[in-house]
């Protein structure tokens, strides 16, 4: 193999798997460490300045950061990293004077179709660098479906109020209860760019008999939830079923167990692993007295005299073909009745865009999607930009951030006569830790702890108060506990060859068995010839050459703890241990090292 | 040393031996020794050893004496037997514990200090006895606690960390060993584990007198140019006849190796050893050719490494001295007390 090129910079962050999967690229050991010492507000700072929300994301993220965790693969359960975040907006001081001032306006004009999270990011991001930002919403308060779809017993109000004004406060002219009705009007006024951050809005039609005729009795679940989050919903029957298994049938099956639901069940296709819902959200549910039935395909809707009597379902079962493939197959089995008084249809939500004429020079392709770019954001038409669940379909408000993140140094970079093609590499810092002979200044000691449990509500009450959050959230005890289980994996093992005499010191104080000394080879053998089996192929091998014997080191970055104890165990400063930090490029920051406002 | 403890964590996919452990099973405390010390690297291939044989902790008798080496038996099979002796005196507590309990395995670890200077008659009375042990001297040339001055097996001419040279003849242990009639002989390099794990498997496999020397550079005061002992000098100079792999009694021999090129020694206990010869005029059942090739080497500055010599109809010294069987700690007054009759008859032979 090649010897290991660390000093581009994708080489580092895919070690830091959490940081790699995160949209946003959040930079977590770092934060997570400012919350082990205490300093929240500075962890919270750093959380804003990638992912904007951190109150909201630490009670609602989808998390691809978790399963990515190294921690999964060396015991049971990832670190806690959501709701850490949620523990640097708990405990935070006032952090209002550290953010970006309103600047003096540069005369160039953005239009934002939509207040959730991908238009406040991009309006975030381009504010302070003096563009006037108006956000268009045809509800009256900023937020989108995080204010209006997340029940306020996962996400409080003054959580989004607290967020969403930080961005608003910019100097961003916010018009609430304005719809946009037509894209070539909005073409025709003198906006420079647009931002289309209109999510998905239409939850999906469940065609089946009865459907028409028990309408009074079958809600679409989205619209369902925004009609409870605005209060024109207040009650449901006893006998409630949720059809489909995501995470916005969980929140309607456990909001209508707060509105008066007793016998409340989740029907679902696909068998229970395979729903779409976060392992997580399905706890919740579940804990709350809500079975979840799988396997079962609605057919028809049973009514008598236009009233809802129940839901008929077919018994399937999950078979493979020769592809591989899970198919749904009828067991053959009777037809199961369900009876119940409102079903809640929660089984996808669709884009839609009656409102840009399909002649404005923004392409749409076969499946009535604009074409978006996706590195740019950028539709077909120069001046307009796409992001959030409104770019590629409905995804999570992480991804809503990051593409408003892509966006704004398109439009910032469109708006200066740049290419927008062009990104510019992000910056990177990386530098050693090492304070004294075996003494770093990060704290190498690996926890033996089990991930902490976050206290919740007593469901008696929690159930009574649909506005009582569930989650109260880490106290400071559990905070540090939990973050001592980040193993730290941005200080990475740095080995220098001229200066390695090979005694094989860091062989063998290795816990995991990363490290091994041999002649180099082509990748696929050299896994067969390490200390420890090395079956990640997810997971680089870190390869140095240049050794006195003619043999190269390879490391096995897979399980690597970053205890740092090859550093402390070798006698030549050959390994160091060193801080990597990599900072996003966003719009106003290229090439240039930006301070770090928070540490 | 290092402040924190290992962590517990281990690599999920490691292989396990018979006994269902994995070879981090097999260590003991974090070492307190320099950073790159060599004998960090013997007691990793003490524990790879140890994590091959299958052996059960408690069947493990680990004893040494005084001196950096002597510290390393605290770093590997924490839950065995351990004594740690007065300088020197390593091989007599040994033997003591040897003609007492048979049933234990023994491993002596002892260094240049400790066997070629202040204990170098007790080293030379136990080969000399056929004690049935594991003697592991690991030999850096130096004293290292007592900041590097020479030590006994430190080669003439070779020069200290501060460019003094050494004026004195240098004692080869292996040579020693040879003379005094061990009837497994072997040295190696800390460098090297490949060659040194499987010498210290078959040595513990032995049932006699096994005596390894492990050359183990001292990386703070013999680890610089002029020294013989460094990591440097001893991979430029390195003389390997053989490498070795063990084979216990119940597996077949599958490994491939190129007609000729090997030789099977079978032991007592039924274990083989398959040696790949590099040196293939050198014959391991010759004690007298091994001590000629010793000394033609070494004068040419040559470090001779790998299997030197074995005898496989070894016989250790409970045979020697006809003893019984059983450890004295379960003999019952029964087998110790031959009662009145047996007394008569003796005394009766006496008068």
């Amino acid at each position: 193999m090649k010897p290991t090129n660390i000093a581009a910079p994708d080489y580092f962050h895919k070690v830091v798997d959490c940081q790699w999967a995160c949209p946003a690229h959040t930079p977590v050991p770092e934060y997570i460490r400012l919350i082990a010492e205490g300093r929240y507000s500075d962890a919270y700072m750093i959380n804003w300045r990638s992912n904007v929300f951190p109150g909201i994301l630490g009670r609602t993220c989808d998390r691809p950061c978790e399963p990515a965790c190294r921690r999964s693969r060396v015991e049971d359960t990832p670190v806690a990293i959501c709701r850490l975040k949620r523990v640097a907006a708990d405990f935070k001081d006032d952090i209002r004077g550290r953010l970006p001032k309103p600047a003096a306006k540069n005369g160039k004009r953005i239009a934002l179709v939509g207040g959730g999270p991908a238009s406040l990011a991009v309006a975030r991001d381009l504010a302070p660098l003096g563009y006037q930002c108006t956000v268009f919403d045809s509800d009256p308060k900023a937020g989108g479906m995080m204010r209006t779809q997340i029940p306020k017993f996962r996400l409080p109000d003054s959580v989004v109020d607290e967020e969403t004004d930080y961005i608003l406060n910019l100097g961003i002219d916010f018009q609430g209860g304005k719809r946009i009705a037509s894209m070539k009007a909005l073409l025709a006024e003198p906006w420079d760019a647009i931002f289309v951050g209109s999510g998905a809005p239409r939850g999906r039609e469940l065609d089946i008999p009865g459907r028409k005729e028990a309408r009074k009795n079958i809600h679409i679940g989205i619209d369902w939830l925004s009609n409870v989050s605005f209060g024109h919903v207040t009650a449901i029957n006893k006998r409630v079923i949720v059809l489909g298994g995501g995470n916005t049938a969980m929140d309607c099956c456990r909001t209508a167990r707060r509105l008066g639901g007793e016998d409340v069940k989740v029907i679902v296709r696909s068998g229970y692993e395979e729903m779409k819902a976060s392992p997580w959200e399905k706890e919740d549910a579940v804990h709350e007295d809500i079975p979840i039935l799988n396997f079962m395909v609605p057919k028809e809707f049973t009514h008598d005299n236009g009233k809802l009597t129940g839901v008929l379902f077919e018994k399937v079962k999950a078979v493979r073909d020769e592809k591989g493939r899970r198919n749904l197959i009828p067991t053959g089995e009777p037809d199961q009745h369900v009876p119940c008084d409102d079903v809640l249809v929660a089984v996808g939500q669709e884009n839609s865009f009656p409102w840009i004429e399909r002649d404005t020079g923004i392409e749409f392709d076969k499946w009535d999607m604009p074409k978006v770019d996706q590195k740019t954001m950028a539709s077909t038409h120069p001046k307009v930009f796409f992001g959030g669940d409104a770019a590629f379909g409905p995804k999570n408000i992480i991804w809503a951030v990051a593409h408003g993140h892509d966006a704004a140094l398109s439009i910032h970079n469109f708006l200066s006569g740049e290419d927008i093609a062009e990104r510019p590499l992000p910056d990177v810092q990386i530098s050693s830790q090492k304070m004294g002979i075996h003494e770093w200044s990060y704290d190498n000691d690996v926890s033996n702890d089990k991930r902490f449990k976050v206290p919740h509500r007593d469901k008696v009450f929690a159930l009574k108060d649909i506005r009582a959050e569930v989650e109260l959230g880490y106290d400071v005890k559990l905070a540090l506990g939990e973050a001592q289980r980040c193993l730290n994996c941005d200080i990475q093992t740095v080995f220098t060859s001229q200066l390695c005499i090979e005694c094989d010191a860091c062989v063998d104080i290795c816990p995991m068995d990363c490290i091994t000394f041999t002649p180099n080879g082509e990748e696929a053998d050299l896994r067969t010839r390490l200390q420890a089996p090395s079956v990640n192929l997810t997971q680089d091998l870190y390869v140095a050459d240049g050794l006195k014997t003619g043999r190269a080191m390879v490391k096995d970055e897979d399980v690597c703890l970053h205890c740092g104890l090859c550093a402390e165990r070798c006698p030549t400063g050959a390994w160091d241990m060193q801080k990597y930090l990599i900072d996003m490029t966003h719009a106003g920051t290229p090439c240039q090292s930006p301070a770090r406002s928070a540490a | 040393m290092t402040y924190i403890a290992k962590p517990k964590f281990q690599h999920p996919g490691l292989p396990k031996n018979d006994l269902g452990f994995t070879h981090r099973d097999y260590e003991g405390k974090v070492s307190t020794l320099c950073a790159g010390c060599g004998h960090d690297s013997i007691t990793a291939s003490i524990i790879e050893a140890c994590f091959q044989l299958s052996i059960e902790p408690h069947r493990l008798a680990k004893i040494s004496g005084i001196g950096c080496s002597s510290k390393t038996p605290d770093y590997f099979v924490g839950n065995s037997h351990g004594f740690n002796s007065v300088h020197g005196r390593m091989p007599s507590v040994l033997t003591g514990a040897n003609l007492a309990n048979r049933e234990l395995i023994y491993l002596g670890v002892s260094g240049d200090g400790d066997s070629a200077s202040i204990g170098f008659g007790q080293f030379a009375h136990s080969i000399r006895r056929g004690v049935n042990m594991t003697y592991i001297v690991e030999n850096n040339g130096v004293y290292g606690l007592t900041k590097g001055q020479f030590s006994a097996t430190a080669d003439r001419g070779s020069k200290s960390k501060r460019g003094v040279t050494n004026s004195d003849n240098a004692i080869d242990l292996v040579a020693i060993a040879l003379q005094l009639g061990a009837s497994f002989v072997a040295r190696s390099f800390s460098g090297d584990k490949t060659q040194l794990a499987p010498l210290i498997e078959a040595a513990i496999r032995h049932q006699g007198a096994a005596f390894i020397d492990v050359i183990s550079p001292c990386v703070a005061f013999n680890n610089h140019t002029g020294s013989t002992k460094s990591f440097d000098y001893v991979r430029e100079h390195n003389e390997s006849v053989n490498r070795l792999d063990v084979i216990s009694g119940r597996d077949p021999i599958t490994v491939d190796y190129a007609p000729g090129s090997v030789q099977v020694v079978e032991q007592h206990d039924g274990t083989r050893l398959a040696l790949r010869k590099l040196n293939a005029d050198y014959d391991v059942h010759d004690r007298l050719a091994a001590m000629a090739f010793l000394q033609k080497h070494s004068a040419k500055g040559q470090v001779v490494t790998g299997l030197l010599y074995v005898d496989p109809e070894a016989v250790d010294l409970h045979a020697h001295l006809n003893t019984v069987e059983e450890p004295l700690n379960r003999l019952e007054a029964a087998e110790l007390c031959p009662g009145t009759a047996a007394l008569e008859k003796i005394n009766a032979s006496l008068r």
